[in-house]
């Protein structure tokens, strides 16, 4: 935890605009064209990040969440996935339409990336010092000597104890816990303003995922990131996110403050994962779960997507696709909504 | 890295009310409406016809040469033309069937036997057992087919005048003493990676006893890829048996065989290519035959790929 | 309570390494290294630990699917390990388990119906021929599935589909005890919820001991009725759930729960955290004396040498079972106790049953768990082990206007 540096960083040429927004996705839609079929994985999804903020997507597996997360990072696979529409606008400029080398080059300075399996992310043939390294001379062009000094900078500041000695280790000589920590470092090297994290800890044991988490913190404050957590765990959420986006089929369906969120769910879904998950500061507590599935995305159900699912659905819920609307501070895309808030 | 889309599809709804069915039962439904496993059943049928019985498809007798007729181009008495030796060579094309097709079913069967059992055996008891037989099937290993034939063909050498299936039996039996070893590794592979699945820790927790456990879960799903490379085999042994005759010590002439007409008309080959075309082209159908159908079969006994 | 099903005693498992050239035995990596336990009739033992602490190599072992190193099992008055052949296929009637991934732990290439059969045709004498295809039938509607689904394989389940087939497997014998090895942690939270909620029922019905192995901290506390806390191969602390999760006086535990996140931000920054440093150290190598040592926040160089032992300790209201020298109660978690609320049935169910696999071709519901048990219990069941298993099929063939066949 000794070196703070910001250092190296060259002054990037986009700046947040007047209201501070870094990230703005705007209607976006995903689909992958597979043999089943076509799957509608986004379905006009929509939100933004400011500087500093941490925005939690919380979605179960098949939500789209880590879909949104591939497409803001330019690395789905293009096919079978297609977007139709939308926009991607990274202070202003819109990523989707940018020329591919530009985009790349955004990559890393600008928005990047750590994923859930730190092990599958690193490449087991190089040193960790060299694929952090490698962040420096492709970007910065540096030579080898100071790429990897670089690189035992950043392991020294994700705190990675005998950085220096390490620094020529192969990933797997490194705990699960020290690879994500790896991970961050490479994420960080270049100070992007924007850092996704997708399911940072879910392969990590309790006591690792707290260190994760509070480290991931400490960057963000220190660099006044903008910070997506892109995670199923609503326990992680309620750590460290500022607000929260609800996905569910390829669609938002609640937007909220944290504490809104947990406290005044406008949403039956959210209401009902917040039923749903056991809790460790609670005893004799009857958990009840929603019961269903998620639809097959090939074939999404007319009205609304959680319509099949919800106990309080009525005929417009079969008939009518509610749309995302303001309530009470929070957004939800729900006909009841009200109901759902005041119950 | 990517999040499993394949979560959000839900299985569709099938026509499952009626009795319980086998995997078998319903390997054989999903096969009886495959357009490749009925093109491929059809010509494995002819082949196997042709080699039980050739006169259904000619009158003309392979072992007469019209010396006086030779290297014929195709024509209305002759349909494929005649060989270097006046030979007939759509009659020696039909007649050269039952060797090929026998010994590469034969070869095909007995390696994919006698592999799997030491493969299964290998993978699934592990330890010394383990060590043993993969210590031998390295020594097999080593020895390439081709020089194992000719060292066996040579050591124990046709007679003039020796029954035609112990000449046959013979070559499958070199071909399955130095060609079971390829099966033998890919059987103990793939039974290595079945066995942690906890499907079959889950038997073994029952009280199942080691031969169910390999015969419901291990075989069912170990078996696929030994059964994509028997019939790739099978071709090879064709081929190998070609390639023993015509070094001369595989089936000799008078036998007849696909491989002996394909070595008589490499002499040839420049100057009269249908000489060769015809007998590899019908090899070649045989071969893609039996390809034809492992892939079919494989992908019948794989429920997800229906 | 006092009854004991299941004993474990000073159970350990060693896996050797080999190395050099002559794969000679270069160490070991002791995964399971003495731990004794014991598991009442009827209640839930829960294991926790992080991963590589031993905690499935213990399931393991105790399934006898390991041979311990060293120790015993004594199952209702039986020494598990000296059982062989006929006698050991016979014990693993009573003692069964369900296994984490619920894509691995089907077999693909079968049905379901085939799957849920297994334990019949391994004990055929358990259920006869002619009544194995209903015995299914009502297993599958026991765990809340479509019976009639018997011709379906695996890969056309959800997760949380599959997982109820492996429970219907793992109880159709009707053993008394089910070692359940993180047999949530692969489900989404909505659907982790009906899976624990369906194994409580089935707890409650049949009369099940389970030993709940996982990680997650508050589905054990949730679930169990005594948890054990396991760390290198050793518990190191054991006791009811209250007294783990209210007062726990292992260093270990309280880290652990400390590091549970609670999903409510109004507790941001007001729960006390201990930051565990360093890694835990490699099974095949673990620090000598308390294997905590290298890593509590409270080690004396006493820890370093002084392997302590699990005995009771006291832990402010009474005492429980705790391997530090250093024991002492401290509060972690407020706890609230919400036995008085009850879920709001407008957002989310109680109920067991996978409806979603009656919806799409309108199958017929299953008969409701409950009213089978009480049935079972009307017919006479016994706790003798001889004639529970018959009792699957005598309940549906005693009873005419239950009888349900699914082809008509």
């Amino acid at each position: 935890m000794t070196t703070t540096t910001k250092s190296v960083a060259p002054a990037s040429a986009y700046k947040p605009d007047s209201e501070g927004r870094l990230l703005e996705v705007d209607d976006l839609y995903v689909e992958f064209h597979t043999a089943e079929g076509i799957a509608k994985a986004i379905n006009g999804v929509s939100f933004d990040l400011r500087q500093g903020e941490t925005l939690a997507i919380l979605g179960e597996s098949g939500s789209g969440k880590s879909v949104t997360a591939q497409a803001i990072m330019g690395i789905l696979d293009m096919p079978p996935a297609v977007i139709p529409s939308g926009a991607i606008r990274y202070c202003g400029e819109d990523l989707l339409t940018m020329p591919e080398e530009q985009r790349r080059k955004a990559r890393g300075p600008e928005i990047s990336i750590i994923f859930q399996d730190a092990l599958s992310s690193l490449n087991p043939t190089f040193p960790v010092g060299w694929q952090i390294g490698e962040m420096f001379r492709q970007h910065r062009g540096m030579n080898r000597s100071d790429a990897y000094a670089q690189a035992v900078r950043l392991m020294e500041r994700v705190a990675i104890p005998a950085a220096k000695e390490r620094v020529k280790s192969y990933p797997h000589q490194f705990s699960g816990g020290m690879r994500q920590r790896i991970m961050i470092a490479m994420a960080i090297a270049l100070d992007p303003a924007v850092l996704i994290a997708d399911e940072p800890t879910t392969a990590l044991d309790v006591t690792v995922q707290a260190q994760i988490m509070a480290l991931l913190a400490e960057l963000q404050d220190e660099r006044q990131m903008g910070l997506i957590l892109i995670t199923h765990d609503l326990g992680v959420v309620a750590d460290v996110a500022d607000r929260a986006a609800v996905m569910y089929a390829g669609r938002i369906v609640a937007k909220a403050d944290i504490e809104d969120l947990y406290a005044r769910p406008a949403h039956p879904y959210t209401r009902g994962l917040l039923e749903s998950i056991p809790r460790l500061d609670q005893k004799g507590q009857t958990l009840a779960a929603i019961g269903g599935l998620p639809p097959n995305l090939t074939r999404i159900p007319p009205g609304c997507t959680f319509n099949p699912r919800c106990r309080m659905s009525q005929d417009i819920c079969r008939e009518q696709e509610p749309d995302l609307l303001p309530i009470a501070g929070q957004m939800s895309r729900c006909h009841f909504a009200e109901e759902v808030l005041n119950g | 890295m990517s999040e499993p889309i394949a979560a959000g599809f839900s299985p569709g709804a099938t026509d499952d009310v009626d009795e319980a069915r086998s995997l078998s039962q319903d390997a054989w439904r999903s096969l009886r409406k495959s357009t490749m496993f009925w093109v491929s059943v059809g010509l494995i049928g002819v082949f196997v016809l042709m080699a039980i019985w050739p006169s259904l498809f000619t009158q003309t007798d392979p072992t007469f040469g019209d010396i006086n007729n030779v290297r014929a181009k195709p024509n209305a008495d002759a349909w494929f033309g005649t060989d270097t030796q006046g030979y007939d060579i759509f009659a020696r094309t039909i007649y050269g069937a039952r060797a090929s097709i026998i010994v590469g079913l034969a070869a095909s069967l007995t390696t994919l036997l006698l592999g799997g059992v030491i493969g299964v055996l290998a993978g699934f008891y592990g330890g010394w057992l383990d060590a043993l037989f993969s210590r031998v099937t390295d020594i097999f290993y080593a020895i390439p087919l081709i020089l194992g034939g000719i060292l066996f063909m040579a050591s124990f050498p046709n007679g003039a005048n020796s029954n035609y299936f112990v000449v046959v039996g013979k070559v499958v039996l070199v071909l399955t003493v130095f060609g079971w070893t390829t099966i033998a590794r890919l059987m103990r592979s793939s039974v290595l990676q079945v066995k942690p699945n906890e499907y079959v820790l889950a038997a073994r927790a029952l009280g199942a006893s080691p031969w169910r456990i390999i015969k419901s879960h291990i075989l069912p799903n170990a078996l696929a890829p030994a059964i994509v490379v028997a019939t790739i085999n099978l071709g090879v042994f064709i081929v190998v048996e070609a390639t023993l005759s015509f070094l001369g010590i595989g089936l000799t002439p008078p036998a007849i065989s696909w491989g002996v007409a394909i070595s008589d008309a490499l002499v040839a080959v420049r100057t009269y290519p249908h000489i060769l075309l015809f007998p590899s082209l019908f090899l070649s159908l045989a071969v893609l035959a039996f390809i034809l159908l492992g892939d079919a079969v494989r992908d019948a006994f794989d429920p997800k790929s229906r | 309570m006092a009854d004991v099903i299941l004993k474990a005693d000073d159970l350990v498992k060693h896996y050797p390494i080999k190395g050099g050239v002559l794969r000679t035995t270069v160490g070991h990596v002791k995964a399971v290294d003495g731990v004794s336990f014991e598991l009442h009739r009827g209640e839930t033992l829960g294991i926790v630990g992080e991963s590589g602490c031993g905690k499935s190599t213990l399931g393991r072992v105790l399934m006898r699917l390991e041979e311990p190193t060293a120790g015993t099992v004594n199952f209702d008055g039986i020494d598990m390990f000296s059982q062989s052949g006929s006698a050991m296929r016979k014990l693993r009637r009573d003692i069964q388990i369900v296994f984490q991934d619920p894509y691995t732990s089907l077999n693909p290439r079968k049905t379901v119906g085939d799957i849920v059969a297994e334990p019949f045709e391994i004990h055929p004498d358990v259920v006869p021929k002619g009544g194995r295809k209903k015995a299914v039938q009502e297993l599958l509607a026991l765990v809340g599935l479509n019976p009639e689904h018997i011709n379906r394989y695996p890969h056309q389940f959800s997760g949380g589909q599959r997982q109820r087939i492996g429970i219907a497997r793992g109880i159709a014998l009707r053993p008394k005890v089910l070692i359940c090895d993180e047999p949530v942690s692969a489900l989404d939270v909505s659907v982790q919820a009906q899976v624990i909620n369906l194994m409580e029922k089935l707890q409650d019905e049949l009369g099940l001991s389970y030993i709940f192995i996982a990680h997650d901290l508050s589905v054990v506390r949730h679930i169990s009725d005594r948890v054990g806390v396991m760390y290198l191969g050793r518990m190191v602390e054991l006791g009811t759930e209250e007294e783990i999760y209210q007062r726990p006086t292992h260093p270990y535990t309280q880290a652990l729960l400390s590091a549970v996140p609670v999903p409510d931000p109004t507790m941001r920054g007001k729960r006390e955290q201990i930051v565990l440093t360093g890694d835990v150290p490699s099974p095949a190598n673990p620090p000598k004396g308390c294997r905590f040592h290298t890593r509590c926040f409270k080690a004396q160089e006493r820890c370093s040498v002084d392997d302590p032992e699990l005995m009771d300790r006291p832990d402010g209201v009474a005492a429980h079972r705790s391997a530090c020298h250093y024991a002492e109660p401290r509060v972690i978690v407020e706890t609230v106790d919400v036995s008085a609320l009850a879920p709001d049935p407008r957002f989310a169910t109680t109920d067991v049953v996978d409806h979603d696999a009656f919806s799409d071709d309108g199958g017929l519901l299953p008969a409701d768990a409950a009213s089978m048990a009480e049935r079972s219990h009307a017919s006479g069941e016994s706790e003798g082990p001889m004639d529970r298993p018959h009792d699957i099929t005598r309940v549906v063939d005693n009873d005419p206007s239950e009888k349900r066949d699914p082809t008509n």
